[in-house]
């Protein structure tokens, strides 16, 4: 009867789960799905601790540490996704990613010395499953530590010398350690020693990935936590984290090609960091007798205020900034004098695909106004004049019409196409792929030189007398 | 190989779920538009989670007496809920500004 029950609200969890994703997909529902994701969560881990039934009773020592584990993990994870600012996500993403795949690990590590007591003669699936399991859960956990601590600024990119090789070498030893003890059974001690090499792969796997690439990697460590958990389903038979860990672990590999597709890179050139390498040479076609040419404040207030239609293309510097406030001020402005303002969202604007839209959101920018790439780069030849603030590799047209490139082929924001293009800028520091920006050169290009945050408020003062 | 066989067709259920919910994953957010992109990863995180599920069963499992199952599971408890906590809070205030709000003009 419990039973029942209990196979009854693991079913109603994967719906939930299924569901969730499913309405997390459109910008109407999304919240909602988040919600009922939620709920489903909740009466899984109820009915579990309220209606699994085990061997002997009276534990009262072990649901006072389930209770005091949920607490202290409610209330750490709540201050911490509560306080966090909306352009550390990414970072934050990564850190829970992590702490789900330690979970799955320290799971493997407990039934691992369970099963040292069973004499299972043949072929051991249940270790096979421990075994993946405790590698797929430790490579996330120590992997999004570092890609945690390195979108943090706490961990410095570093290329270890012969890193290639030493994470080949390590990968060879996994597969040798896994199919030694499917062999010739399990061995405490091998399993501990596959422990630390997982732990020191997950590292090695993220290090000498750059900071552009990584929320390509906070994703697919995501899918490997999922699979994590799935195992862990199909060691207990339990269908709730089957369907949840599944689910997260195909989406999760789904989105993580569609975020490659959309800087137009493969999984491979990203994982093996080819970017680094061939960025060094695409820079040196920046000549040093080009000039640029400057706008002054004023200028541009004017600029702006008699145009038609304005778009304003927001980067990762604008987040930094923490410009999008006053951004949106300055829409408004312009708005109210009858100009017509878009924002133009290529799709890794920002550190994470979407991340930028939140970012926009959060200043109450109206959803409508964000346009994505594909909408957006049919009406450039319309636009009066492009605002790019702090957005530099996405607006590069060596991305269109320089094959030697290491961006070349990367769909972009042809802001070129418009009859200005304003840019706001610290200086002339190359963007994230380290390459020179040939827009920055143009004849109708302007730079307008400063702390995005800054100029942005002195423009909107000077917007207001105009 | 022969028991590898045996093994799977033993789990013959399991297979066939491994299998259909893969590809309901993949069918359900092939879709999506870029603008959700964060938030979807974010969901996503939140509902692996539910291996806080299996960490409860373990200590479940646990004979009072076993302290390092108990610490350990006490730990895995610990991070799953960290996991499923942060993971959903953090989605939802992602997903509260794209509330669409009143037009204050």
């Amino acid at each position: 009867m419990t039973l029942n029950i209990l196979e009854i609200s693991y079913l109603i969890a994967s719906l939930t789960f299924i569901l969730g994703l499913k309405m997390l997909s459109n910008p109407d529902s999304a919240r909602k799905g988040n919600l009922i994701a939620a709920a489903g969560m909740l009466i899984a881990i109820i009915a579990t601790i309220t209606l699994y039934q085990d061997y002997d009773s009276g534990k009262l020592i072990n649901y006072g540490l389930i209770f005091l584990g949920l607490i202290i993990g409610t209330v750490i994870g709540t201050i911490m996704a509560k306080k966090v600012q909306m352009t550390s996500m990414p970072q934050m993403v990564s850190f829970f990613n992590g702490m789900g795949g330690a979970c799955a690990a320290l799971i493997a590590i407990i039934e691992f010395q369970h099963h040292q007591h069973s004499t299972v003669t043949g072929f051991d699936g249940e270790l096979l499953v421990m075994l993946l399991g405790l590698l797929i859960g430790s490579v996330s956990f120590s992997g999004s530590i570092i890609a945690y601590g390195k979108l943090e600024g706490k961990i410095q990119d570093k290329v270890l010398p012969l890193n290639q090789v030493i994470s080949m070498v390590m990968l060879g030893a996994i597969v040798v350690l896994i199919v030694y003890q499917m062999v010739s059974g399990s061995d405490p001690l091998l399993f501990y020693v596959l422990l630390g090499i997982a732990l020191v792969y997950g590292v090695l796997f993220v290090m000498p990935i750059g900071g552009a690439d990584m929320p390509v990697v906070i994703s697919l460590l995501n899918s490997f936590t999922g699979m994590a958990a799935a195992f862990g389903g199909f060691l207990y038979g339990n269908k709730a984290m089957l369907t949840g860990g599944i689910l997260v672990g195909s989406a999760g590999t789904i989105l993580t090609i569609l975020m490659c597709k959309a800087m137009n890179r493969s999984l491979t050139n990203v994982l093996l960091g080819a970017f680094g390498g061939a960025a060094a040479g695409g820079a040196k076609s920046a000549s040093g007798d080009q000039t640029v040419r400057e706008i002054n404040i004023s200028d541009t207030a004017v600029l702006l205020s008699y145009s038609q239609s304005v778009v304003i293309v927001p980067g990762y510097g604008l987040a930094v900034a923490q410009a999008q406030h006053i951004c949106h001020e300055l829409e408004k402005l312009l708005e109210e004098k009858g100009v017509e303002v878009n924002y133009a969202i290529h799709p890794v604007a920002g550190r994470m695909p979407g991340h930028m839209n939140v970012l926009l959101a959060e200043a109450d920018v109206p959803y409508e106004r964000m346009q994505e790439m594909e909408e957006i780069n049919s009406k450039f030849a319309n636009t009066d004049v492009v605002v790019v603030i702090g957005a530099n590799d996405v607006v590069n047209p060596a991305a269109k019409n320089d094959p030697s490139s290491p961006i070349y082929g990367m769909p972009i924001l042809e802001v070129d196409q418009a009859k200005n293009v304003i840019i706001l800028k610290r200086g002339m520091a190359a963007g994230y792929a380290g390459i020179e920006n040939e827009l920055f050169f143009y004849p109708k290009t302007r730079m307008l030189f400063g702390d995005a945050k800054a100029t942005l408020q002195k423009l909107t003062a000077e917007v207001k007398e105009v | 190989m022969e028991q590898v066989l045996s093994y799977i067709g033993e789990n013959m259920e399991m297979v066939y779920f491994l299998l259909l919910a893969i590809l309901l994953g993949v069918e359900v957010i092939s879709n999506v538009p870029a603008i959700l992109h964060t938030p979807l990863m974010s969901g996503a995180n939140a509902i692996h989670g539910v291996v806080v599920v299996g960490a409860i069963i373990v200590m479940l499992q646990a004979s009072p007496d076993n302290y390092l199952a108990l610490s350990v599971g006490f730990l895995a408890v610990l991070v799953g809920t960290l996991n499923v906590i942060g993971g959903f809070v953090v989605t939802d205030r992602m997903l509260e500004m794209f509330k669409k709000k009143p037009k204050k003009s």
